[in-house]
C-alpha cells in the first residue's frame, strides 16, 4: 500500500531547508507559495529519506479567484505519496517556474496547461499549445470560458 | 570536393498507417538517422474535461468509453472508483469481483491488440493480428453478453455493475480461461523466438530505468525497464490484494521487452481471472446511490493500473451535481514523453516499431 505521508512532518522537514509559509489544509497536502515551489520540490526530490522520483499527475483547478496548481508525487522507490499544491492569483499572465527540469514528466503536462488554462510555466524548453492550434482564442479548461 | 549536407524535415501522419490513429510526427532526419522527434497531437481533441464540468457524475461515464476506446472497461473502473472514493460509497461483493473479472479480460484484449499491431508495424502485415483478433473477439462477445456492447461498454456504474452476469457468461469464461494459455503459447512459439522480430526488436529503442521514472512512464513500458512497479501490487484497489499474481518486468527496456512483458502480463491475467471465478459470490451488484449524486466538498485523486498504464481521475467536488474539476491523468500521453530520447540515433524504420511498442491510442491523448 502506498503511504500517504503526513503532510505535518514533512513541513517540519522541509521548513528547516526552504523557508516561507507553508499551509497544510489536508492530511496528505502541502501548500507552499508559488515562487517556493521550485525549490520546495527539488528538495522533496532530492532528499534521501523523501526521494520523490516521480511525478504521478500535474493539473490544475481554476477558482475564479486564483489558479490551483496541483502536483501528485510519488516515491517508487519507498513507495509513498504527497500531494504539492501552490495558488496563483494573477489572472492575466498567471506565471509559474517549470519543474520539467526536475521531472521529464511535466513536460507535457505543462504544455496541457498553458493550452488549456494559460498557465505560463517559465523555465520550460518548448512551451507552445499541445492540443489546440497557434492563435485559438482564448483557454478553454478556465470557467469562465463558455 | 566536400558535399555539404544538411538535416530535413520529414512529416509523418496524422494519416500514416502505423500511427494509431491521427498522430503527426514532425521527424529531423540526417539522411536516414533521426536526429530529433517531434510529436504533434490534437487532432482528436474533443474536450472531454470541459463537457464533463458540465454534466453530471452518472452522465460522464460514457464519456470514459471513449478516451482510450480500446481499453473502455478500465476506464469505466478508474472512474466510478474515483467517485465511489469521493462520495465514500460501498460497493458489493459481488459487484468487485464482476469488476475484477471485466479488468482483466481488458487487459488480455487490449495486450492481444498491442502485441499484433506491433508485429504489423513491423511488417508481418495482418497476419499476427488476425490470430491475436480470434481471441479477441471472444472477449468482446463475452462482454457484449453482459451490456450489449461490443467496444464502448458503459457497464460499470458509481456503486457496482449496471447489470448482473447472464447465466451464459461464466461457463464461457472458464472455457476461455482453459483455451487461453494454449493460444498464449502458440503466439509464443509463432512470435517470441521469431528471428526477424528478434534482430528487429532487440536492443532497439532503448529506455533507461532512470529516464523511464523521470519521463512519468507507467504500465508495461515501464516494466519492461525493470520497475518493478505495479499499481495493483504497490497501491492495491478494489479487491487486487486477495489475488495470487506476478508482475513480469524487463531487463533491457527495448522494443522486444515491451512485446514480452505485455505477452506474460497475459499469462497473469488469466491467473487472476481463475481465481476471481472460483471465488465469484452471490448477491447483489450495485449499491442505490441518488442518480443526481452530490458528493461532499473535496476532491480526489483515483488511480489503476490500466493496461496501458497508470490511469487516474482527478475529480474536485463542490457539493453540485456535476463535477467542478474533472481531469484524467493519461498513461499514454506521459508514455510518449521520452519516444523523442529512445529513437534518437535510429532510422525511420526503428522509429516506428519504437512507437508501436509503446501501444498507444490517441483517443486518451487527446481527449
Amino acid at each position: 500500500m502506498t503511504v500517504r505521508l503526513n503532510a505535518g512532518e514533512v513541513k517540519e522537514k522541509i521548513a528547516r531547508a526552504v523557508p516561507g509559509e507553508i499551509g497544510t489544509p489536508a492530511e496528505n497536502t502541502l501548500v507552499v507559495a508559488a515562487d517556493k515551489l521550485h525549490s520546495t520540490a527539488e528538495y522533496l526530490k532530492n532528499t534521501k529519506e523523501l526521494q520523490f522520483d516521480y511525478l504521478a499527475s500535474l493539473t490544475a483547478v481554476d477558482y475564479m479567484d486564483y489558479f490551483e496548481l496541483v502536483y501528485h508525487l510519488v516515491s517508487l522507490e519507498l513507495n509513498h505519496s504527497l500531494v504539492l499544491k501552490t495558488y496563483l492569483y494573477d489572472r492575466q499572465k498567471p506565471t509559474i517556474d517549470s519543474v520539467y527540469d526536475l521531472w521529464r514528466a511535466a513536460d507535457y503536462q505543462e504544455r496541457e496547461l498553458y493550452d488549456l488554462m494559460g498557465i505560463v510555466f517559465s523555465g520550460h524548453p518548448d512551451l507552445k499549445r499541445l492540443f489546440l492550434w497557434e492563435g485559438f482564442p482564448g483557454h478553454p479548461l478556465r470557467r469562465d470560458y463558455l | 570536393m566536400t558535399l555539404r549536407t544538411e538535416p530535413f524535415i520529414l512529416n509523418m501522419g496524422p494519416q500514416h498507417p502505423s500511427t494509431h490513429g491521427v498522430f503527426r510526427m514532425r521527424v529531423t532526419l540526417d539522411g536516414e538517422v533521426i536526429v530529433d522527434v517531434e510529436p504533434v497531437i490534437g487532432y482528436l481533441h474533443r474536450g472531454i474535461e470541459k463537457m464533463a464540468e458540465g454534466r453530471t457524475y452518472t452522465q460522464n461515464i460514457p464519456f470514459t468509453d471513449r478516451l482510450d476506446y480500446l481499453t473502455s472497461m478500465t476506464n469505466n473502473l478508474a472512474y466510478v472508483m474515483s467517485v465511489e472514493k469521493l462520495a465514500d460509497i460501498a460497493v458489493p461483493e459481488r459487484a468487485e469481483y464482476i469488476r475484477i473479472i471485466m479488468a482483466e479480460l481488458m487487459r488480455i484484449s487490449s495486450h492481444l491488440m498491442g502485441v499484433g499491431f506491433f508485429l504489423n508495424d513491423m511488417g508481418a502485415m495482418m497476419t499476427p493480428v488476425l490470430y491475436m483478433w480470434r481471441e479477441r473477439e471472444k472477449i468482446m462477445d463475452m462482454f457484449e453478453m453482459v451490456c450489449g456492447q461490443r467496444l464502448t461498454y458503459n457497464y460499470m456504474r458509481i456503486g457496482g455493475v449496471s447489470q448482473d452476469l447472464p447465466e451464459d457468461f461464466l461457463p464461457a469464461l472458464e472455457r476461455f480461461i482453459d483455451e487461453m494459455p494454449v493460444f498464449i503459447d502458440e503466439y509464443e512459439q509463432l512470435l517470441s523466438q521469431n528471428e526477424i522480430l528478434l534482430v528487429r526488436s532487440k536492443g532497439v529503442g532503448i529506455l533507461s530505468r532512470e529516464l523511464a521514472i523521470n519521463s512519468g512512464a507507467s504500465g508495461p513500458v515501464l516494466r519492461a525497464s525493470g520497475v518493478k512497479w505495479d499499481i495493483r501490487r504497490a497501491d492495491p484497489y478494489s479487491i487486487y490484494d486477495r489475488f495470487d499474481f506476478d508482475i513480469p518486468t524487463g531487463e533491457a527496456g527495448d522494443c522486444y521487452d515491451r512485446f514480452a512483458v505485455k505477452m506474460q502480463e497475459m499469462r497473469e491475467s488469466v491467473k487472476i481471472l481463475k481465481q476471481a471465478v472460483k471465488d465469484i459470490p452471490g448477491g447483489e451488484t450495485c449499491t442505490k446511490v441518488p442518480l443526481l449524486l452530490r458528493p461532499p466538498v473535496g476532491e480526489v485523486y483515483g488511480h489503476i493500473e490500466a493496461p496501458k498504464g497508470e490511469l487516474a481521475f482527478y475529480l474536485v467536488s463542490d457539493n453540485s451535481i456535476a463535477p467542478y474539476r474533472f481531469h484524467v491523468r493519461p498513461c499514454e500521453l506521459l508514455n510518449l514523453t521520452a519516444l523523442r530520447d529512445m529513437v534518437r540515433g535510429w532510422k525511420i524504420a526503428d522509429l516506428i516499431i519504437t512507437f508501436g511498442s509503446i501501444d498507444i491510442c490517441l483517443a486518451e491523448i487527446d481527449r
